[in-house]
Protein backbone atom coordinates (compact mmCIF):
# COMPACT_ATOMS: atom_id res chain seq x y z
CA UNK A 1 0.00 0.00 0.00
CA UNK A 2 1.23 3.51 -0.54
CA UNK A 3 2.75 5.42 2.26
CA UNK A 4 2.98 9.37 2.80
CA UNK A 5 6.04 10.47 4.47
CA UNK A 6 5.47 13.84 6.69
CA UNK A 7 8.27 15.39 8.15
CA UNK A 8 8.41 17.60 11.29
CA UNK A 9 10.79 19.79 12.80
CA UNK A 10 11.59 21.97 15.69
CA UNK A 11 11.70 25.88 14.43
CA UNK A 12 15.11 27.65 14.01
CA UNK A 13 14.43 29.81 17.15
CA UNK A 14 13.22 26.99 19.52
CA UNK A 15 15.86 24.92 21.31
CA UNK A 16 16.57 21.57 20.48
CA UNK A 17 17.98 20.14 23.91
CA UNK A 18 18.17 16.33 22.25
CA UNK A 19 20.01 17.76 18.98
CA UNK A 20 22.49 20.12 21.09
CA UNK A 21 22.99 16.56 23.64
CA UNK A 22 23.71 14.08 20.07
CA UNK A 23 25.75 17.08 18.74
CA UNK A 24 28.54 17.26 22.35
CA UNK A 25 28.56 13.29 21.94
CA UNK A 26 29.69 13.74 18.17
CA UNK A 27 32.63 16.10 19.25
CA UNK A 28 33.50 13.44 22.04
CA UNK A 29 33.84 11.39 19.47
CA UNK A 30 35.85 12.56 17.29
CA UNK A 31 33.88 14.43 14.97
CA UNK A 32 34.19 18.06 15.22
CA UNK A 33 33.30 18.47 11.50
CA UNK A 34 29.92 18.16 12.71
CA UNK A 35 28.98 21.93 14.80
CA UNK A 36 25.18 21.11 15.26
CA UNK A 37 22.44 18.46 15.22
CA UNK A 38 18.68 19.19 14.92
CA UNK A 39 16.13 16.25 15.54
CA UNK A 40 12.68 16.23 13.79
CA UNK A 41 10.19 13.75 12.82
CA UNK A 42 9.39 11.56 10.53
CA UNK A 43 5.87 10.19 10.04
CA UNK A 44 4.66 7.22 7.37
CA UNK A 45 1.14 7.10 7.05
CA UNK A 46 0.15 3.86 5.14
CA UNK A 47 -3.20 4.93 2.79
CA UNK A 48 -6.12 2.99 1.85
CA UNK A 49 -5.92 2.86 -1.81
CA UNK A 50 -4.15 4.95 -4.25
CA UNK A 51 -2.75 8.28 -3.48
CA UNK A 52 -4.81 11.42 -4.44
CA UNK A 53 -5.03 15.03 -4.32
CA UNK A 54 -7.22 14.89 -1.08
CA UNK A 55 -5.31 12.02 0.26
CA UNK A 56 -2.05 14.71 0.30
CA UNK A 57 -4.78 17.40 1.56
CA UNK A 58 -6.12 15.20 4.18
CA UNK A 59 -2.11 14.72 5.25
CA UNK A 60 -1.51 18.03 4.90
CA UNK A 61 -4.65 18.64 7.50
CA UNK A 62 -3.07 15.73 10.09
CA UNK A 63 0.35 17.02 9.85
CA UNK A 64 -0.35 20.50 10.72
CA UNK A 65 -3.45 19.75 13.22
CA UNK A 66 -2.03 16.71 15.15
CA UNK A 67 1.38 15.56 13.80
CA UNK A 68 3.25 18.73 14.62
CA UNK A 69 2.22 22.06 17.00
CA UNK A 70 2.76 24.90 15.05
CA UNK A 71 3.82 26.70 18.24
CA UNK A 72 7.09 25.30 17.91
CA UNK A 73 7.48 22.90 15.17
CA UNK A 74 7.46 23.18 11.05
CA UNK A 75 6.26 20.64 8.90
CA UNK A 76 9.02 20.55 6.09
CA UNK A 77 7.65 18.09 3.64
CA UNK A 78 4.49 15.98 2.70
CA UNK A 79 5.03 13.48 -0.06
CA UNK A 80 4.29 10.08 -1.26
CA UNK A 81 6.99 7.75 -0.80
CA UNK A 82 8.89 6.39 -3.89
CA UNK B 1 -18.76 22.58 45.07
CA UNK B 2 -18.36 19.42 42.73
CA UNK B 3 -14.76 19.78 41.06
CA UNK B 4 -14.43 17.40 38.16
CA UNK B 5 -10.97 15.56 37.89
CA UNK B 6 -10.34 13.88 34.60
CA UNK B 7 -8.52 10.80 34.11
CA UNK B 8 -6.20 9.78 31.08
CA UNK B 9 -4.57 6.95 30.48
CA UNK B 10 -1.12 7.12 32.00
CA UNK B 11 -2.46 10.07 34.50
CA UNK B 12 -0.78 10.32 37.55
CA UNK B 13 -1.59 12.78 40.29
CA UNK B 14 -5.40 12.03 40.07
CA UNK B 15 -5.90 10.86 43.38
CA UNK B 16 -4.13 13.51 44.77
CA UNK B 17 -5.91 16.28 43.10
CA UNK B 18 -8.89 14.59 44.72
CA UNK B 19 -7.60 14.68 48.00
CA UNK B 20 -6.70 18.62 47.64
CA UNK B 21 -10.42 19.42 46.40
CA UNK B 22 -11.46 17.87 49.17
CA UNK B 23 -9.26 19.29 51.98
CA UNK B 24 -10.15 22.60 49.91
CA UNK B 25 -13.47 22.11 51.21
CA UNK B 26 -14.79 20.87 47.74
CA UNK B 27 -16.51 17.26 46.81
CA UNK B 28 -14.19 16.30 43.10
CA UNK B 29 -15.87 13.74 40.52
CA UNK B 30 -13.79 11.18 39.23
CA UNK B 31 -14.51 12.10 35.40
CA UNK B 32 -13.32 9.20 32.14
CA UNK B 33 -11.27 10.60 29.06
CA UNK B 34 -13.50 8.71 26.95
CA UNK B 35 -16.93 10.15 27.85
CA UNK B 36 -18.95 13.05 26.37
CA UNK B 37 -19.88 13.79 29.85
CA UNK B 38 -19.06 16.34 32.67
CA UNK B 39 -21.55 15.03 35.64
CA UNK B 40 -22.78 18.82 36.09
CA UNK B 41 -19.45 19.22 37.97
CA UNK B 42 -18.78 23.05 38.42
CA UNK B 43 -14.72 23.35 37.89
CA UNK B 44 -12.16 20.75 36.26
CA UNK B 45 -8.64 19.76 37.05
CA UNK B 46 -6.63 18.18 34.45
CA UNK B 47 -3.76 16.59 36.72
CA UNK B 48 -0.47 15.57 36.17
CA UNK B 49 1.09 12.34 34.98
CA UNK B 50 2.14 11.00 31.52
CA UNK B 51 -0.69 10.43 29.23
CA UNK B 52 -0.07 8.43 26.58
CA UNK B 53 3.62 8.02 27.21
CA UNK B 54 3.78 11.61 26.11
CA UNK B 55 4.01 9.96 22.85
CA UNK B 56 4.00 12.35 19.84
CA UNK B 57 4.09 15.45 21.69
CA UNK B 58 3.31 15.83 26.15
CA UNK B 59 -0.09 16.05 26.39
CA UNK B 60 -1.15 16.28 22.55
CA UNK B 61 -3.29 13.31 22.16
CA UNK B 62 -5.03 13.29 25.49
CA UNK B 63 -6.14 16.93 23.86
CA UNK B 64 -7.92 15.06 21.69
CA UNK B 65 -9.79 12.80 24.01
CA UNK B 66 -12.92 12.89 23.64
CA UNK B 67 -14.34 14.55 26.87
CA UNK B 68 -12.43 17.50 25.86
CA UNK B 69 -14.74 18.68 23.83
CA UNK B 70 -16.54 19.43 26.22
CA UNK B 71 -13.98 20.45 28.26
CA UNK B 72 -13.13 23.28 25.41
CA UNK B 73 -17.20 23.79 25.32
CA UNK B 74 -17.20 24.83 28.73
CA UNK B 75 -13.70 26.60 29.40
CA UNK B 76 -14.81 29.19 26.98
CA UNK B 77 -18.33 29.28 28.16
CA UNK B 78 -16.23 30.83 31.58
CA UNK B 79 -15.59 27.38 33.76
CA UNK B 80 -12.46 27.37 35.86
CA UNK B 81 -10.22 25.06 34.18
CA UNK B 82 -7.05 23.96 35.89
CA UNK B 83 -4.34 22.30 34.10
CA UNK B 84 -1.14 21.16 36.27
CA UNK B 85 2.10 20.05 34.30
CA UNK B 86 0.89 17.21 31.90
CA UNK B 87 -2.70 19.41 32.29
CA UNK B 88 -0.87 22.36 31.62
CA UNK B 89 0.88 20.50 28.31
CA UNK B 90 -3.42 19.79 27.58
CA UNK B 91 -4.19 22.94 27.68
CA UNK B 92 -1.49 24.13 25.53
CA UNK B 93 -2.07 21.54 22.97
CA UNK B 94 -5.87 22.35 22.41
CA UNK B 95 -5.01 26.26 22.56
CA UNK B 96 -7.13 26.91 25.83
CA UNK B 97 -3.95 28.81 27.06
CA UNK B 98 -0.80 30.12 25.16
CA UNK B 99 2.24 28.80 24.26
CA UNK B 100 3.67 25.47 24.01
CA UNK B 101 6.35 22.76 25.70
CA UNK B 102 9.57 21.61 24.84
CA UNK B 103 11.98 19.31 26.90
CA UNK B 104 13.41 20.89 29.73
CA UNK B 105 16.79 22.95 28.96
CA UNK B 106 18.94 20.75 31.23
CA UNK B 107 17.63 17.63 28.82
CA UNK B 108 16.56 15.51 32.15
CA UNK B 109 13.82 15.03 34.49
CA UNK B 110 13.68 17.62 36.80
CA UNK B 111 11.87 17.29 40.79
CA UNK B 112 12.61 19.65 43.17
CA UNK B 113 10.30 22.37 45.86
CA UNK B 114 10.20 25.32 43.66
CA UNK B 115 9.71 29.20 44.76
CA UNK B 116 7.02 30.77 42.39
CA UNK B 117 5.66 34.32 42.87
CA UNK B 118 1.53 35.01 42.21
CA UNK B 119 2.15 37.67 39.08
CA UNK B 120 -1.60 37.79 38.86
CA UNK B 121 -3.81 36.87 42.00
CA UNK B 122 -7.06 37.98 39.89
CA UNK B 123 -7.66 34.55 38.16
CA UNK B 124 -9.88 31.90 39.20
CA UNK B 125 -7.44 29.72 40.66
CA UNK B 126 -5.30 32.65 42.42
CA UNK B 127 -7.85 34.97 44.14
CA UNK B 128 -6.69 33.76 48.08
CA UNK B 129 -3.27 34.90 47.32
CA UNK B 130 -1.99 38.07 46.96
CA UNK B 131 -0.07 40.08 43.89
CA UNK B 132 3.52 39.26 44.23
CA UNK B 133 3.47 36.25 47.05
CA UNK B 134 6.22 34.18 46.97
CA UNK B 135 4.50 30.42 47.23
CA UNK B 136 6.24 26.91 47.26
CA UNK B 137 5.31 24.25 45.31
CA UNK B 138 6.99 20.99 43.90
CA UNK B 139 7.60 20.51 40.62
CA UNK B 140 8.63 17.34 38.68
CA UNK B 141 8.77 17.10 35.04
CA UNK B 142 10.90 16.40 31.86
CA UNK B 143 8.95 18.75 29.32
CA UNK B 144 8.01 21.68 31.26
CA UNK B 145 10.59 24.17 28.96
CA UNK B 146 7.53 27.34 28.16
CA UNK B 147 7.96 28.39 24.42
CA UNK B 148 5.60 31.04 22.40
CA UNK B 149 6.82 33.25 20.00
CA UNK B 150 8.15 36.99 20.72
CA UNK B 151 4.75 38.67 19.87
CA UNK B 152 2.52 36.01 22.04
CA UNK B 153 5.12 36.47 25.04
CA UNK B 154 4.51 40.52 24.48
CA UNK B 155 0.89 39.79 24.49
CA UNK B 156 0.42 37.86 27.65
CA UNK B 157 2.87 39.74 29.71
CA UNK B 158 1.06 43.04 28.75
CA UNK B 159 -2.16 41.15 29.53
CA UNK B 160 -1.27 39.86 32.90
CA UNK B 161 -1.45 36.16 31.66
CA UNK B 162 1.70 35.37 33.71
CA UNK B 163 0.23 33.98 36.60
CA UNK B 164 3.41 32.25 37.85
CA UNK B 165 6.76 32.86 37.33
CA UNK B 166 9.95 30.63 38.62
CA UNK B 167 11.70 32.38 41.16
CA UNK B 168 15.86 32.05 41.87
CA UNK B 169 15.97 28.51 39.55
CA UNK B 170 14.91 28.90 36.64
CA UNK B 171 14.23 24.86 36.42
CA UNK B 172 13.34 24.27 33.12
CA UNK B 173 14.29 27.06 30.34
CA UNK B 174 11.21 28.28 30.44
CA UNK B 175 11.08 31.43 28.52
CA UNK B 176 10.87 34.87 31.11
CA UNK B 177 10.90 32.51 33.80
CA UNK B 178 7.05 31.72 33.14
CA UNK B 179 5.93 28.74 35.31
CA UNK B 180 2.07 29.51 35.03
CA UNK B 181 -0.28 31.34 32.57
CA UNK B 182 -3.78 32.14 31.67
CA UNK B 183 -6.11 32.30 29.33
CA UNK B 184 -7.65 36.35 28.62
CA UNK B 185 -10.64 35.62 30.95
CA UNK B 186 -8.61 33.96 33.33
CA UNK B 187 -10.92 30.80 33.83
CA UNK B 188 -7.86 28.41 32.53
CA UNK B 189 -5.32 28.18 34.32
CA UNK B 190 -1.70 25.92 33.88
CA UNK B 191 0.98 25.64 35.62
CA UNK B 192 4.01 23.28 35.39
CA UNK B 193 4.19 22.68 39.48
CA UNK B 194 2.06 20.55 41.27
CA UNK B 195 -0.28 22.71 43.83
CA UNK B 196 -2.42 19.06 44.78
CA UNK B 197 1.41 18.18 46.20
CA UNK B 198 1.39 20.68 48.98
CA UNK B 199 -1.99 20.36 50.77
CA UNK B 200 -1.46 18.56 53.98
CA UNK B 201 0.99 18.37 56.39
CA UNK B 202 3.43 16.26 56.37
CA UNK B 203 3.40 15.44 52.32
CA UNK B 204 3.66 18.99 51.16
CA UNK B 205 7.38 20.20 49.93
CA UNK B 206 10.47 20.98 52.76
CA UNK B 207 9.96 24.90 54.62
CA UNK B 208 12.31 26.57 56.63
CA UNK B 209 10.52 25.63 59.91
CA UNK B 210 9.94 22.40 59.15
CA UNK B 211 9.93 19.32 56.65
CA UNK B 212 6.93 18.36 54.44
CA UNK B 213 4.96 21.07 56.14
CA UNK B 214 4.22 23.04 52.89
CA UNK B 215 0.72 24.00 52.30
CA UNK B 216 0.90 26.71 49.30
CA UNK B 217 -1.16 24.55 47.12
CA UNK B 218 -4.64 24.80 49.20
CA UNK B 219 -5.41 27.96 47.86
CA UNK B 220 -5.38 27.37 44.27
CA UNK B 221 -8.34 25.11 45.57
CA UNK B 222 -9.74 27.41 48.12
CA UNK B 223 -9.68 30.02 45.83
CA UNK B 224 -12.50 28.37 43.26
CA UNK B 225 -14.14 26.42 46.00
CA UNK B 226 -14.09 28.82 48.80
CA UNK B 227 -15.15 31.39 46.81
CA UNK B 228 -18.04 29.56 44.99
CA UNK B 229 -19.38 28.76 48.08
CA UNK B 230 -19.42 32.73 49.31
CA UNK B 231 -21.33 32.94 45.68
CA UNK B 232 -24.11 31.02 46.70
CA UNK B 233 -24.33 32.12 50.55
Amino acid sequence: MPIIVVEVMPKAEILDPQGKAVAGALTRLGHPEFSAVRIGKRFELTVEGPVTAETLAAAKTVAEEILSNQVIEDVVSISEAK
Amino acid sequence: MRVGVITFPGSLDERDAHRAVRLAGGTPVELWHGAHDLEGVEAIILPGGFSYGDYLRAGSIASHAPIMAEVIDAAKKGMPVLGICNGFQMLAEARLVPGAHGRNDCGTFVRRDQILTVENNETAWTRDFSKGEEIVIPLKNADGRFVADADTIKRIEDNGQVTFRYVGVNPNGSLDDIAGVSNEAGNVVGLMPHPEHAVEPGFGPDMPDAMRSGLDGLKFFTSVIQNSLLAKA
